[in-house]
């Protein structure tokens, strides 16, 4: 008798807590940040939360009357864990939007739970084209690799460049830059000599320079992802192909702002084609490199922070669009076109595509006040994802 | 042509002199370190911040790298691992592979996540030209210092008294004992100096491997391969094997690059089904 009661109790107890939590979820808005912050694309994770946060130390936690809650999630950049822990914020924490994803395998294991459930998936990292393909509900506003891969290689050949050796970490981003580098570099009248494919986890990569440079051409074109650049560009150098005459080319990842510093003066001179650089010369990047570097014992952001800094004024504006309706469908109609000045410069979101449309700058890293810097010099305004044009035409 | 296997050779000295402490504790000792990564580890931060913090030169920076790091295995030896000797090989993994845990978090803690790079002087930049062979300076230095170290350790292991010591030790503990040989101290410095060459891989080839906090579980992998395929009663196994697989390797991926990464497991499997026990292993005596 006494027992039931205190079952009874318990029960009531808990249905109280239920009801004063959906109450008090009407005025919150969740938001899922699944990023991997431990593993090899940890520095991702560890930009991105930073970034994030400074979003939201700024901009304060309200939106259109709604107190938004962010909830950090590590996935270790492990697919399966991240689909195990987007069921659970989408199950049991109700999160309104999905957001981070440091790598492709991760943004499409979710994809399906964000159509199903109507969730709104936000990329901020992962940069395979088709990812915005896998669900009517991802959005992204980090980048696609062909964004800056094509841009590269039209400047190359207008730089007296005519001979290349693609060299690339072989997974999809990889394939990706490499494809589309390619397409465009051949049509435009230039010639790659080899395509030299590595594993993702490679410790040496004397032998593939070797076979570079025995091709003898006038650049490599490299892709590998974020970290690896840097042990890349220093063989380089040992292996003495800077001094052969060969120049470095490629999208930005090589040249990470975060890890830049570390590189030393052999990467002065390497040009490469990207979004963000942390050099970008405007009143908003300032400040925003500025808080950046002050809230993180100066740590400079890289691209990958930008990406999560503005998927973060993504889903404010939509809110606010809305009126704080957090119905996914809606959520994802008010972020189509959105259009504002990040950090890296102006950028929208393409409303047949839902990814983002962005310039992309041809920089050369050089040194100033005794930093390295990404150098911005020239620019391609606006640009769609090439990867998806390509394949509309086909 | 030459200069692929030029860079072999460097590879696979380099991959010896990190693999080397781990032939010993588990070929010799019979103990399975999967922690030996992580004294490799702790050498290249340490000389990460000794060089580029403090401003060490290269060469103190590493060999302070090396004592750090037998003195960091020697604390290691006497109060955690002396407790798990006698244990079964499967408690072994799981206490090492938790130290391997332990070690990439609390490196991630202080030093944070990113790539780390030792300032190495410019003098070793760039590359020799030989007969037609360009030869990485540094690459050329890693053969030179790693080519002494397996001399050394070869001709401490058979010609010298600590070195019957610690083969007695191995090949019959009780006996050994016996006759009023240490075993214990005898482990405990064999093992320091396991780890202190560790250390100095860690600190030599964090310009060729990379440095970040989980070096001791991306190596791991190639640091077994070099024992098993080498086989763990001698130097001289080890030895061959590393080279072997350097040589493998940068062959594999300048000729097929596409299958390049498979050449070392290839190489493996081969030598396995061969010699079950290693190139180079003994008759099991027990």
């Amino acid at each position: 008798m006494a027992r039931s009661f205190v079952i009874a109790a318990a029960i009531a107890a808990f249905g109280l807590a239920a009801v004063a939590d959906t109450s008090l979820a009407q005025g919150t808005v969740k938001i899922g940040f699944i990023i991997p912050m431990t593993g090899p694309q940890q520095s991702t994770g560890k930009q991105e939360v930073a970034a994030v946060k400074l979003y939201m130390a700024q901009h304060g936690d309200t939106v259109a009357g709604k107190k938004i809650e962010l909830i950090i999630k590590d996935d270790g950049a492990v697919p399966d864990k991240t689909k195990r822990i987007a069921q659970e914020l989408i199950v049991n924490d109700k999160v309104t939007f999905l957001a981070g994803f440091g790598i492709t395998p991760t943004a499409l294991a979710v994809a399906p739970l964000a159509t199903q459930a109507k969730v709104p998936e936000i990329v901020t990292a992962a940069g395979t084209s088709f990812i915005t393909e896998r669900s009517p509900y991802i959005v992204r506003t980090s980048f696609a690799v062909p964004q800056s891969c094509v841009p590269m290689a039209d400047w190359a050949v207008k730089n007296g460049i005519k001979r290349v050796v693609t060299m690339i970490s072989d997974y999809a981003p990889g394939i990706d830059a490499e494809k589309s580098f390619t397409a465009e570099f051949v049509k435009n009248g230039g010639k790659v000599v080899d395509a030299i494919r590595f594993p993702l986890a490679n410790p040496d990569f004397a032998p593939f320079l070797q076979r570079a440079a025995d091709r003898k051409p006038d650049a490599v074109f490299i892709f590998v992802p974020s970290g690896q650049g840097s042990i890349f560009v220093r063989q380089f150098v040992q292996k003495g192909l800077d001094k052969a005459g060969i120049k470095i080319i490629g999208p930005g990842d090589v040249v990470d702002d975060d890890l830049l510093n570390g590189m030393g003066d052999q990467v002065i001179g390497t040009v490469t084609a990207h979004f963000y650089s942390a050099d970008h010369d405007s009143a908003v990047n300032k400040a925003f490199v500025a808080a950046f570097e002050k809230a993180n014992h100066g740590m400079r952001p890289n691209f990958m922070a930008v990406g999560g800094y503005d998927g973060m004024h993504l889903m404010y504006a939509a809110l606010k669009k809305t009126g704080g309706n957090t119905d996914g469908t809606a959520l994802v109609n008010a972020m189509k076109g959105m259009s504002w000045e990040s950090p890296r410069g102006p950028i929208s979101i393409d409303p047949q595509t839902r990814d983002i449309i962005h310039n992309v700058y041809i920089r050369r890293v050089e040194k100033k006040n005794g930093q390295l810097y990404n150098v911005e010099f020239a620019t391609f305004p606006a640009v769609k994802d090439p990867g998806k044009a390509a394949e509309k035409k086909k | 042509m030459l200069t692929v296997l030029f860079d072999g050779i460097s590879y696979g000295m380099l991959l010896f002199v990190l693999a080397v402490g781990l032939a010993v504790t588990l070929g010799l000792m019979n103990f399975v370190n999967l922690a030996h990564g992580s004294f490799a580890m702790a050498g290249g931060y340490i000389t990460v911040i000794l060089v580029n913090r403090i401003g060490f030169p290269f060469a103190v920076g590493v060999v302070l790298a090396f004592f750090a790091a037998a003195a960091l295995g020697a604390l290691f030896e006497r109060t955690l691992y002396v407790r798990v000797y006698e244990k079964n090989p499967l408690d072994q993994v799981l206490f090492t592979i938790g130290l391997v845990f332990m070690s990439v978090a609390a490196v991630d803690y202080v030093m944070g996540s990113s790539q780390q790079f030792v300032q190495i002087p410019s003098a070793l930049q760039g590359q020799f030209h030989v007969f037609g062979i360009g030869m990485g300076k540094y690459r050329l230095l890693i053969i030179v210092i790693c080519g002494l170290i397996t001399l050394g350790l070869q001709l401490a292991l058979t010609r010298t008294r600590f070195g019957s010591r610690l083969r007695a030790a191995v090949d019959d503990q009780r006996v050994a004992r016996g006759l009023g040989i240490n075993v214990g101290a005898t482990f405990g410095i064999t093992f320091a100096i396991g780890s202190g060459l560790a250390g100095l891989g860690g600190a030599l080839g964090a310009e060729i491997l990379g440095l970040d906090p989980i070096f001791p579980l991306r190596y791991m992998i190639y640091f077994l391969i070099v024992v098993t395929v080498g086989g763990g009663s001698s130097i001289i196994g080890p030895f061959f094997a590393s080279i072997l697989l350097g040589i493998g390797d940068v062959a594999g991926k300048y000729y097929v690059p596409t299958l390049g990464a498979f050449v070392i497991y290839t190489i493996m499997i081969v030598v396995l089904i061969w010699r079950p026990l290693g190139l180079f292993a003994r008759a099991a005596s027990r």
